[in-house]
């Protein structure tokens, strides 16, 4: 897969650790003649404080790949490192390869944030509950302060007046935007983005992208699966293609946008264009 | 859909926008009233039966309604109900989640446990639990197919009480573990996938995401099994034990030879505990409903007041609000698709 990867962002010094590194990462949902091969190879480079778009048709994998990164799937062969650490096993003094148990695994997710399609805000609790809960449960923080962080949040994602209402009161814009102060709630030095405005009505995503716009500026690291080419030419340091379960053809988004070399590429953006 | 919401008067827009509502002569109905005449002659001889019948010895009910023995009868239904039903729930949520553990020894025995109290009479069950004493004489506490060592004689620990209690539980368990499950898997997996997503403990997620909400699902039938518990109460003779309700009125009835008013005076009791019960039941579903009732309410009671005056971000905070009563209002008229992450334009 090696020969389809180009040479990892310039912009990044050979000392400092990436924080993402994926090497050689397959995907294999299922066993014996019904088993799907989703990820084929994925080889990926996130540099800190860097923003990464993958593009790609439905099917190519590249919600599964996100996943990957956050452990919500196991992967079947290869490697993830985050921010220098493996996820998910650890090697012991021989060498012989561990799965992590579930408590460190839930460790390392929580210093990682994702936010979802379907956005999956708990429809129990206020706006203010939701962003609070995990700083509560996870990091043991007071209720106080959290609800203190969490209405620091909201202003900062423009929903201060919306604290008190129920998901299911707040517009799709709205109740993605809460879902992004509470994956920053946890304080996350990498956040994923699973199509965060597929789910959305046309005039609400710009809300939403405003948001990610503002975080990507505050120098978040920052794996966006989207549709939205325009995102991706104005924030995106580095553009990433995948097609049927392969990296086809990544670089700066000047290049890989304006001039994609593959014809599948070609093809994939005379479509959504 | 949304055409016939816009058509519809706005119940949330501006006054100044009301337009003059429709003047229009209703359908002339002749049969609602003809049936509703009906019926009510109907009800009203049926009442008047019930009175007037000097069978049924109302001074009799009237006075055992209020008799001390009664009265303790209802009190031990009562504890046998609550009791039993608080056991089972535990149990429930208990077997409930092993039958979605991954351990298939957990998986089959929580199956095998549903399957069999389900499956034989709660009569039944309750004779076995009264004989227990014979069948078991001897309890003991050590180590598995090992030593012992304390020993208990089972008379002394398994009173009719316990057995009763016991006997009731274990079969309501096996219910209640099907309704948990249900409502288990009517939470939707991306709810437990971003608490995962969060870095929670799978237990956590457990008891703060997943339970309450599927207590949603769970709270109307387990109402509804409270009240037939206490119904169900009235079999534990089987045990026997003597000292709840039916027992008690039967008994006096039997003694007086004045069965039905004594029938009547228990069937009036449990009325009057069913009719508390339901509402009960009606502040337990609204609690557990929070967040997913109609979507047709403002932000919760008390709240939201705080927010909305200054740091209102972009159009104002009164623009908003607008907003959201309209889609309030447009999801009230319940021709939309019950689907919370639905936006409506009209």
């Amino acid at each position: 897969m090696s020969a389809t990867t180009a040479p990892t962002s310039d912009a990044t010094p050979a000392t400092e650790v990436p924080m993402v590194e994926a090497r050689g990462v397959h995907k294999v949902f299922g066993h014996g003649a019904g088993a799907l091969h989703v990820l084929r190879g994925v080889d990926l480079v996130v540099p800190q404080g860097s923003v990464t778009v993958v593009l790609g048709p439905s099917g190519s994998g590249k919600s599964t790949l996100l996943r990957c990164l956050n452990e919500l799937e196991e992967i079947t062969a290869g490697s993830v490192h985050v921010d220098g650490e493996l996820l998910g096993y650890r090697h012991d003094a021989k060498g012989v390869l561990h799965r992590l148990h579930p408590r460190r695994i839930a460790a390392q997710r929580s210093r990682i944030g994702m936010v979802f399609q379907r956005f999956h805000l708990f429809g129990h609790m206020t706006a203010l509950e939701n962003v609070a809960e995990a700083p509560v449960q996870v990091r043991g923080l007071s209720k106080a302060a959290a609800r203190r962080r969490a209405a620091e949040l909201l202003e900062r994602v423009g929903l201060a007046d919306r604290a008190d209402h129920y998901p299911a009161q707040l517009s799709g814009g709205q109740q993605q935007r809460v879902a992004i102060a509470r994956a920053l709630a946890m304080d996350p030095e990498l956040m994923l983005f699973d199509e965060p405005t597929s789910a959305l009505d046309p005039e609400l995503v710009g809300e939403v992208l405003t948001v990610m716009q503002d975080l990507a500026r505050s120098g978040m690291t920052m794996v966006v699966v989207t549709h939205e080419i325009g995102f991706a030419r104005e924030v995106a340091d580095h553009v990433v293609f995948m097609d049927d379960g392969v990296v086809v053809e990544q670089g700066p988004p000047g290049a890989v946008l304006e001039n994609p070399s593959e014809p599948r590429l070609q093809e994939f953006l005379s479509h959504v264009l | 859909m949304t055409s016939h919401a816009t058509d519809t008067p706005r119940a949330g827009a501006r006054s100044s926008d009301l337009p003059e509502p429709l003047h229009a002569r209703p359908v002339p109905r002749p049969g609602r009233w003809v049936s509703a005449v009906v019926v009510l002659v109907l009800a009203a001889m049926v009442l008047h039966a019930l009175v007037t019948n000097p069978n049924f010895r109302w001074d009799t009910v009237w006075l055992y309604l209020r008799d001390v023995n009664v009265v303790r009868g209802v009190g031990w239904t009562l504890v046998l109900t609550f009791g039993s039903m608080a056991i089972a729930v535990v149990l429930a949520v208990l077997l409930a989640i092993m039958r979605r553990s991954d351990n298939p020894v957990m998986r089959s025995v929580s199956w095998a446990y549903i399957w069999f109290f389900r499956g034989t009479p709660i009569y039944t069950q309750l004779v076995f639990w009264g004989l227990i004493s014979v069948l078991y004489p001897r309890l003991s506490l050590g180590v598995p197919f090992g030593p012992e060592f304390f020993v208990f004689d089972t008379r002394d620990v398994i009173t009719a009480f316990w057995a009763a209690l016991l006997g009731l539980a274990l079969n309501e368990a096996a219910y209640l573990a099907e309704i948990v499950r249900a409502g288990l898997g009517s939470v939707d997996p991306g709810q437990a996938e971003a608490a995962r997503a969060l870095g929670m403990k799978e237990s956590r997620i457990l008891r703060r995401i997943v339970l309450p909400q599927a207590m949603r699902v769970i709270a109307p039938p387990t109402g509804n099994e409270t009240i037939s518990m206490l119904k169900t109460t009235s079999l534990v003779v089987a045990v026997p034990f003597t000292l709840e309700i039916t027992y008690a009125t039967s008994a006096i009835g039997t003694r007086t030879f004045q069965p039905i008013p004594l029938l009547i005076v228990a069937a009036l009791w449990y009325l009057l505990i069913t009719s508390v019960l339901m509402v009960g039941q009606y502040y337990i579903e609204r609690y557990y409903g929070r967040g997913f009732d109609g979507g047709a309410t403002g932000p919760r009671r008390g709240a939201g007041r705080k927010g909305s005056g200054g740091t209102g971000s972009t159009g104002g905070a009164g623009r908003r609000a607008g907003r959201l009563s309209r889609q309030a209002a447009i999801r009230g008229a319940g021709t939309t698709k019950d689907d919370p992450f639905a936006e409506v334009t009209p």
